[in-house]
C-alpha cells in the first residue's frame, strides 16, 4: 500500500493533494461542517484518532459506546445537525448497536464511523473483528464498507447526504485500518455524490395538496395527529400558520411534542396509549383525521381496525413507505412537510367549528390530566409540574423509559420544537442521562433535564462522569418508586400483582452522584421539592437529585394492549380527584 | 396474489444483503428472487415473485424502493409481461423408456442435454406453469434433481 508516491517524491504544489484516509475523514467533515464528535478509542481506529490529535473538533469521550450513540443522537435532535460517533472494530461496534437501533426507530440524523480489521483479514476472525455492516443493516438507513481509499471522501458525503435528507436517521461507515493509512492523491478522485437509486420527494403533489386543502375545509370534526415528521422538518411554524389560519384542533405524539405550543387552546396533548382523554375521544369521533410526519405506531392506533372509525384520513409524510402501512390513507400527501404545510395553508378557510370545539372542551373539563397530590409522599408527576414552573416551560428535557417518560409527556408543557428528547420507537431505557449530555454540548446555554427511572438511570449512570469531565451543567431529576415502574404497573393491571423480578436494590444515587465529582441531592419529602428544584437549577456542576417518590402510582389514561383508544383505563380513579 | 417485482439495483457488493435481509426483517415471503446484469454495466436486475395481499406488495415496493442501492422498482401485475424460469431437471429413465421421455420432453420444447444410462438431464425454459407441468408427466419416471433459475420477466414493448 501506499508508497509508489510518497508526497515528498511529488512536486510541492502538489503536496497538499496527497492524503491518507484519516485525514481525508478530519477534512471532509470539517469540510461538511462538523464540529463535536463523540467517540472512543480501539487498536483499528488510532490512525484516525492520531489525526484527531490536532483536529479543530469538540471531541467528547464516552464511558461507554453506548452511551457515546446515544449523545450524538440527541445533540442532533437538539440542533438538527447530524451527530457523529466513532468506535473500534469489534466490541466498540457491537456497544454502537443500542444507539443505532433508537436513532432508527426515530429517524434520527447520524453518522457513525467503525474501525474494522484490516481488508485482507476480512472474513479471517480476525482479532476484534466483527462483520458490522451485516450486524447493523436493519438498524441503519444504510450503512457500507469502504476498501478502497479513492471512495473515501465521496462516500462520506454519501453518508451525510443519506442521513439528514428524505426521512433522516442514522447511516454507517465502517473503515479498515489500512484504509485509514493509505494514500490517495485527491486530484484524481471524485469527491461529487453518486446515489443513483437514492431519490428525494421534497416537494408535494399540486392535485393532493388542493384535495387535501379541499377535506380540511369540508370537515366539520377534523383533528391533528402531528408528528416527529414536523419536528424533522423545522415546520412547527408552518404547522402552527395552518392551525391558526383554519381553526384546528391539534394532538401531537410522544415524538412529536413541542411541534405545537401546548399551552395553546388548540393543543389536545399527547394521543395514544398513555395519551389525554380528549386527544384519544377526539380522533374516535373525528370526521377527518390530518396526520403530519407521524407513523400510525400502534402505540398511537391502538386496536388498528377500530382507530378514527368514522374519519377519512389525510396523510402527509415525506417517507412514501409511511403512507398506508398501518392504516389505509384516503388522501396521502408525499413530501416535506416545510414544503406542503403553507401550500395547504394558502387554500384553508377559517371555520368556527363551534359544536366540535364545544365537545372538546367538555372533555378537557371532565378528564384533564391530573393524579392526587397527597401531602405525605412525593408524587412524581407533583416534582414534574414543580420543574415546570421553576424553568418556565423552557427546559430542554430527555428522559429514560418507563412512567417516567409519560409523566414527562403528560406534565412537562412544551411550547417548543427540539425540547422533548426522548426515545419513543425502541424505547431505550438508559438513553436519558447519555442524551442530556449530548443536549447539553449541542446547547451549552440551555437548561438542560433528565427526567429518569431509576431502573434507567441504573443502565447508564456512569456516563455521570463523562458530564463531570466535561463540565456539562446537566441536571438529572430521578422519579425513584424503587421499581421498575411501567412493568409493575402492566403486572399489578394484567397479572395479579405478582411484581416477578422489576424491583431492584438501588445504590443511594446522590452518594454515587457526589463520588463521581457531581453534585448529588436527595428529597423524600414533598415540602422539599422546592428547594431541591431551586438548587439543582443553581448548580455549576452536574446534579442529580433523587425524588424517593410514591411507589406503586400509575400512569393514567391507560389504552390496553389490543383496545381502542376510546377504551381508556383510568378515567374514574382520575374522576375521583377532582 | 403472484406478483412479479421487477428492481433495477446498483452492482456493488452487499446489495443482495441489503435487499434479502430487508425481506426476512419485513417478514415479506420470497416465492423466487433472480439476480443477473444487464445491459448496463453497473447496473443489476432482481427479478423477485412475492406472494400477498395488494397492501403487503405495495409495502414490499415501496421499501425496495427505499433502499439506497436500489435505482427503479416495478411491480408487473397487470402489465402484458414476458415471464420465464429455466429448469434443469434429472430424470430416471432407463433405455427402455427413453421414447415416451423423449416425445413429454418434445411436447414441452425440452432439450435433452446430458445422457446416461440410467437418467437423462433435461432443459426446459418457460412461464412457470408449463415447468411445473413438465415436473409433474414426469414423476412417474422418478424425479432425481431440479434446479431452477427462479422467473425472470420483461414488458412487453
Ligand atoms: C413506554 C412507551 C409508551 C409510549 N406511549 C405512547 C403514547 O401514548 N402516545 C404516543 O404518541 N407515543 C407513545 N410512545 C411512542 C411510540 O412508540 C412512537 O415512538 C411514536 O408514537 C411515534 O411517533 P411519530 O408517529 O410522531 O413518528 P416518528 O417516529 O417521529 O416518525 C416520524 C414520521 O415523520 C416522517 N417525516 C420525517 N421527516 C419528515 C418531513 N420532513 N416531512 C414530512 N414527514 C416527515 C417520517 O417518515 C415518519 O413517518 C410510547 C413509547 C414508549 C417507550
Ligand atoms: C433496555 C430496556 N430494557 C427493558 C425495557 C423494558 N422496560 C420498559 S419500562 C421498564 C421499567 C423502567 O423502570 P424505571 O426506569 O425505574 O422507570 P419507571 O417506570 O419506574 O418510571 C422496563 C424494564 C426497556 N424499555 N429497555
Ligand atoms: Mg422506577
Amino acid at each position: 500500500m501506499g508508497g509508489k508516491s510518497t508526497p515528498t517524491a511529488k512536486s510541492p504544489g502538489k503536496e497538499s493533494n496527497i492524503k491518507t484516509g484519516a485525514q481525508i475523514v478530519v477534512d471532509t467533515l470539517v469540510d461538511l461542517g462538523v464540529d463535536t464528535m463523540f467517540g472512543y478509542l480501539g487498536g483499528v481506529v488510532l490512525p484516525l484518532f492520531d489525526r484527531l490529535y490536532d483536529a479543530p473538533f469538540n471531541f467528547i469521550i464516552p464511558r461507554h459506546e453506548q452511551g457515546g450513540c446515544h449523545m450524538a443522537d440527541a445533540y442532533a435532535r437538539v440542533t438538527g445537525k447530524p451527530g457523529v460517533v466513532i468506535a473500534t472494530s469489534g466490541p466498540g461496534a457491537c456497544n454502537l448497536i443500542t444507539g443505532l437501533a433508537t436513532a432508527m426507530m426515530d429517524s434520527v440524523p447520524l453518522v457513525a464511523f467503525t474501525g474494522q480489521v484490516r481488508t485482507d483479514l476480512i472474513g479471517n476472525d480476525a482479532f476484534q473483528e466483527a462483520d458490522t455492516t451485516g450486524i447493523t443493516r436493519p438498524i441503519t438507513k444504510h450503512n457500507c464498507i469502504v476498501k478502497d481509499v479513492k471512495d473515501l471522501a465521496r462516500t462520506i458525503r454519501e453518508a451525510f447526504h443519506i442521513a439528514t435528507t428524505g426521512r433522516p436517521g442514522p447511516v454507517l461507515i465502517d473503515l479498515p485500518v489500512d484504509v485509514e493509512v493509505s494514500q490517495c492523491d485527491m486530484s484524481k478522485v471524485s469527491q461529487e455524490i453518486d446515489l443513483p437509486g437514492y431519490r428525494l420527494k421534497h416537494r408535494g403533489h399540486a392535485r393532493q395538496i388542493t384535495n387535501a386543502a379541499k377535506a380540511i375545509n369540508k370537515s366539520d370534526r377534523p383533528v391533528l395527529y402531528v408528528g416527529g415528521g414536523v419536528i424533522a422538518a423545522d415546520a412547527a411554524q408552518e404547522l402552527r400558520a395552518l392551525v391558526e389560519k383554519a381553526h384546528l384542533p391539534v394532538s401531537m405524539t410522544l415524538m412529536g411534542l413541542g411541534a405545537f405550543d401546548q399551552t395553546r387552546p388548540e393543543s389536545l396533548d399527547m394521543l395514544g396509549m398513555h395519551g389525554s382523554a380528549y386527544a384519544n375521544y377526539a380522533i374516535q369521533e373525528c370526521d377527518l383525521l390530518v396526520a403530519i410526519g407521524s407513523r400510525f405506531d400502534d402505540r398511537v392506533t391502538g386496536k388498528v381496525k377500530a382507530f378514527a372509525p368514522q374519519a377519512k384520513i389525510l396523510h402527509i409524510d415525506i417517507d412514501p413507505s409511511s403512507i398506508s402501512k398501518n392504516v389505509n390513507v384516503d388522501i396521502p400527501v408525499v413530501g416535506d412537510a416545510k414544503d406542503i404545510l403553507p401550500r395547504i395553508t394558502e387554500l384553508l378557510e377559517y371555520r368556527e367549528r363551534k359544536e366540535w370545539f364545544e365537545k372538546i372542551a367538555n372533555w378537557k373539563k371532565q378528564f384533564p390530566l391530573r393524579y392526587d397530590p397527597g401531602d405525605k409522599v412525593i408524587k412524581p408527576q407533583y416534582v414534574i409540574e414543580r420543574l415546570w414552573e421553576a424553568t418556565g416551560g423552557n427546559a430542554i428535557v430527555t428522559t429514560g423509559v418507563g412512567q417516567n417518560q409519560m409523566w414527562a409527556a403528560q406534565f412537562y408543557k412544551f411550547h417548543k420544537p427540539r425540547h422533548f428528547i426522548s426515545s419513543g420507537g425502541l424505547g431505550t431505557m438508559g438513553y436519558g442521562l447519555p442524551a442530556a449530555i449530548g443536549a447539553q454540548v449541542g446547547q451549552p446555554e440551555a437548561v438542560v433535564v433528565d427526567i429518569d427511572g431509576d431502573s434507567s438511570f441504573n443502565m447508564t449512570m456512569t456516563e455521570l462522569s463523562t458530564a463531570v469531565q466535561y463540565e456539562l451543567p446537566i441536571k438529572v431529576v430521578i422519579l425513584n418508586n424503587g421499581y421498575m415502574g411501567m412493568v409493575r404497573q402492566w403486572q399489578e393491571l394484567f397479572y395479579n400483582k405478582r411484581y416477578s423480578q422489576s424491583c431492584l436494590k438501588n445504590p443511594e444515587f446522590a452518594a454515587v452522584a457526589e463520588a463521581m465529582g457531581a453534585v448529588g441531592i436527595s428529597v423524600d419529602k414533598p415540602q422539599d421539592v422546592d428547594k431541591a428544584i431551586k438548587q439543582m437549577l443553581s448548580q455549576k456542576r452536574p446534579c442529580v437529585v433523587d425524588f424517593k417518590v410514591a411507589r406503586e402510582e400509575n400512569v393514567w389514561p391507560m389504552v390496553p394492549a389490543g383496545k381502542s383508544l376510546h377504551e381508556m383505563d383510568g378515567l374514574d380513579i382520575m374522576e375521583s380527584m377532582a | 396474489m403472484k406478483h412479479i417485482i421487477s428492481a433495477l439495483v446498483e452492482n456493488k457488493p452487499g446489495v443482495l444483503a441489503h435487499v434479502a435481509g430487508m425481506f426476512a426483517a419485513r417478514a415479506f415471503n420470497i416465492d423466487s428472487l433472480a439476480v443477473g446484469r444487464t445491459e448496463t454495466e453497473d447496473l443489476s436486475r432482481m427479478t423477485i415473485v412475492v406472494i400477498g395481499d395488494d397492501r403487503v406488495v405495495e409495502q414490499v415496493r415501496k421499501q425496495l424502493a427505499k433502499l439506497v442501492p436500489v435505482v427503479k422498482v416495478q411491480d408487473f401485475v397487470g402489465k402484458p409481461v414476458v415471464a420465464r424460469d429455466l429448469m434443469l431437471v434429472t430424470i430416471a429413465c432407463p433405455p427402455e423408456k427413453r421414447p415416451e421421455v423423449f416425445s413429454l420432453i418434445e411436447m414441452f420444447k425440452g432439450k435433452v442435454v446430458d445422457i446416461s444410462t440410467r437418467h437423462i438431464m433435461v432443459e426446459v425454459s418457460g412461464p412457470e406453469e408449463k415447468i411445473e407441468g413438465f415436473i409433474n408427466v414426469c414423476r412417474p419416471y422418478g424425479i432425481k434433481n431440479v434446479a431452477r433459475t427462479g422467473t425472470i420477466a420483461m414488458t412487453r414493448q
